[in-house]
């Protein structure tokens, strides 16, 4: 008997019963479309495994340019991500605790970046950033800032595309934590500001840190309003998911090592998540 | 406890009220109306069955919800008015609340969660820690002032949470059901613990509950509230000697009628005659204790003067007796011990005589005495 066997059996601490369910076999109908919807989702992955160079694998991810666009992935990420908290969290906040006219209204406009396709945002992007844009223009001609193809071009397409991610999250946790406990800071003498930082924060930062690590994620394998706002220049725009691109035309097994490091961190990320996001009851 | 050691023989309303507040709130088709004045170092306690709107009157008073009609003013300083479009956010009120679940923040430790307060007061980390370890060891958990309230007992966290409250110093302290999370036991101690600091507390405090009990051990004063209005009242002596409500009679568990009263015979509402020991005219309560009902097996010969059949209809503990629901002419609970349980082979639907001597009888006028009900509103 395995020390867990034990714990199981011990009769202080009886298993929840088993929840009564539907027996008898699976219809063919329903099984067979659902084991190729499984294998039509793991043979990709499992083909990148297969075809991935294991025995050169230590010298290419050494490779200059791979470990340039790694850094360049990762720092324009975190930016991002820091951006969308400044500015996401108190946006999640006033939809959640403000009762304002048009708050569904905005609320539909925060998700829109959700569903454009993100070449469309990069496009957007460039007619209100780019040098002759509404407000790019305006940047260069005062502080001679320019943002389009540069990397802080790369960190606001990466923010544009990944706010909502944060925000709803946020705002989620923001809808579950109990507004008794703001209440309470109020009869202690506590204002809005300082009953956000000193109760609400804390009482949602799990939430806040599953949005940030969603926004995070979405961030790194942002490539169509990258591209579009922020080009292609290796060291300065050219992040992971355009290095794995403009691999894949000249150089295969690159584009197997780049994709291999970016799979690997979606499976961090989700492992990390686990808990918050795939505990179905 | 008296209403304030500093004024002696202090009227139950003094001219320096802490609290003066007439609280009109509408929810729909339910409407609070609620005139409400607490002296300095006066204990109220505001009674009442779910749904009568105890916690809309605390709320109202915290500025949780707004006042839909009347006024509130606190030491003199009007904070609520709108009438004349007047409101005070609720972190500018003098005041304090120990909630029903406390509330303590989760993230903070027992001090912290004191020294919150204090902080926003003004006060820097160093000064409000040490006011919050201060209050700690007043309500006695000094050694438990670095744990969260996770790892704290229910009874400590009620602790806690009054030390948090009360360390804002505050002129109008709010509790709401402070001990109805509690178990039996718990609360007997918290309960006397809570009395030695509400006896300390200068301000004037609240008590929203709905435990008779917790009340009468707690205030000075009562205010029972049913959907919405005042019904009765007045100091404990009072409420418990003369209820006027059916809700009420059975808070301070005592027999309830209203009739009509000609000299020693008060004609009930349903036809029934009870006579009593005192000579009354006019529409009258009577009341009269469920240890005052005997039970007979008979017909009862000698000195009671109300007898009738009576079926049992339900048997419940009360303490160390029993306590016998009646139906018959009129409805009734009589209390008899054990050992006449035994003797009277109680069982529901079985049909008895009771008795009651008129002596155990009280009569008072129906009619709303000044003191007893507030103000029409």
């Amino acid at each position: 008997m395995s020390p867990r066997d034990a714990v199981a059996a011990r009769p202080d601490r009886p298993a929840p019963p088993p929840r009564p369910r539907r027996t008898g076999p699976v219809p063919v109908a329903l099984l067979l479309p659902a084991t190729l919807g499984l294998l039509f989702l793991v043979l990709p992955l499992a083909g990148l495994l297969i075809r991935t160079p294991w025995s050169t694998l230590p010298q290419r991810l050494t490779e200059p340019g791979v470990l340039t666009a790694l850094r360049l992935s990762v720092q324009a990420a975190t930016l991002a991500t820091l951006l969308c908290l400044v500015l996401g969290v108190p946006l999640a906040w006033l939809l959640a605790r403000v009762d304002f006219p048009g708050r569904r209204l905005v609320r539909a406009l925060v998700t829109v970046p959700l569903v454009l396709p993100p070449v469309v945002g990069g496009v957007a992007l460039l007619l209100v950033f780019g040098r002759r844009g509404i407000v790019g223009g305006w940047l260069d001609s005062t502080f001679g800032l320019t943002l389009p193809f540069t990397t802080t071009g790369v960190v606001l397409a990466e923010a544009f595309v990944a706010m909502p991610f944060l925000v709803i999250a946020v705002e989620g946790a923001l809808r579950g934590a109990d507004v008794r406990y703001e209440e309470a800071a109020a009869t202690l003498g506590a204002g809005r500001w300082t009953t956000f930082t000193h109760v609400t924060l804390p009482l949602v930062a799990p939430g806040i840190a599953a949005g940030a690590v969603l926004c995070w994620a979405r961030a790194l394998g942002e490539f169509g309003a990258t591209i579009t706002f922020a080009g292609n220049f290796p060291g300065r725009t050219q992040t992971m998911p355009l290095a794995v691109y403009l691999a894949l035309e000249t150089d295969l097994e690159a584009a197997i090592v780049l994709s291999l490091v970016l799979l690997t961190v979606s499976v961090v990320i989700l492992v990390s998540l686990r808990d918050r996001w795939l505990s179905s009851p | 406890m008296t209403a304030d050691p500093s004024v002696p023989g202090a009227d139950p309303r003094p001219a320096g009220a802490v609290l003066d507040a007439h609280l009109v709130v509408d929810r729909g088709t339910f409407r609070l109306d609620l005139p409400l004045t607490i002296g300095p170092g006066e204990v109220v306690a505001l009674l009442g069955p779910n749904g009568a709107g105890k916690t809309t009157a605390l709320r109202a008073l915290a500025g949780l919800i707004p006042l839909t009609d009347g006024h509130l003013s606190i030491e003199g300083r009007h904070l609520d008015d709108p009438a004349r479009r007047l409101w005070t956010p609720t972190e500018q009120r003098p005041i304090g609340v120990v909630f029903q679940d406390y509330l303590l923040f989760p993230h903070l430790t027992a001090l912290d969660n004191i020294a919150f307060g204090p902080r926003r007061q003004g006060l820097d980390r160093h000064r409000a820690r040490q006011r919050a370890a201060d209050w700690l060891a007043r309500v006695g958990l000094a050694e438990h002032a670095r744990r969260k309230p996770r790892h704290l007992s229910g009874g400590q966290a009620q602790r806690v949470a009054l030390a948090r409250a009360l360390a804002v110093e505050p002129a109008l302290l709010l509790l709401d059901e402070p001990l109805a999370a509690l178990d039996a036991r718990t609360r007997l101690d918290t309960r006397a613990q809570l009395q030695h600091h509400l006896a300390g507390h200068c301000g004037a405090t609240l008590l929203v509950t709905h435990d008779p009990i917790d009340a009468v051990v707690l205030a000075d004063r009562l205010v029972i509230i049913e959907n919405g209005q005042v019904v009765q009242e007045g100091d404990v002596a009072t409420v418990t000697a003369r209820p006027r409500t059916d809700y009420v009679a059975r808070l301070v568990g005592l027999n309830l009628y209203r009739g009509h009263a000609d000299g020693h015979r008060v004609l009930l509402t349903d036809g029934f005659h009870l006579v009593t020991g005192d000579q009354h005219a006019g529409d009258v309560f009577v009341a009269f204790a469920p240890s005052a009902v005997a039970l007979h097996p008979g017909r009862p010969d000698g000195s009671p003067r109300n007898t009738w059949p009576a079926t049992i209809t339900g048997i419940q503990r009360h303490g160390d007796n029993l306590r016998v629901q009646l139906g018959g002419p009129v409805t009734v609970a009589a209390d008899i011990t054990p050992a006449a349980a035994a003797q009277l082979n109680l069982a529901p639907g079985r049909t008895l005589w009771a008795a009651v001597k008129a002596a155990e009888t009280r009569v008072y006028p129906a009619a709303a005495a000044p003191a007893d009900v507030a103000a029409e509103p």
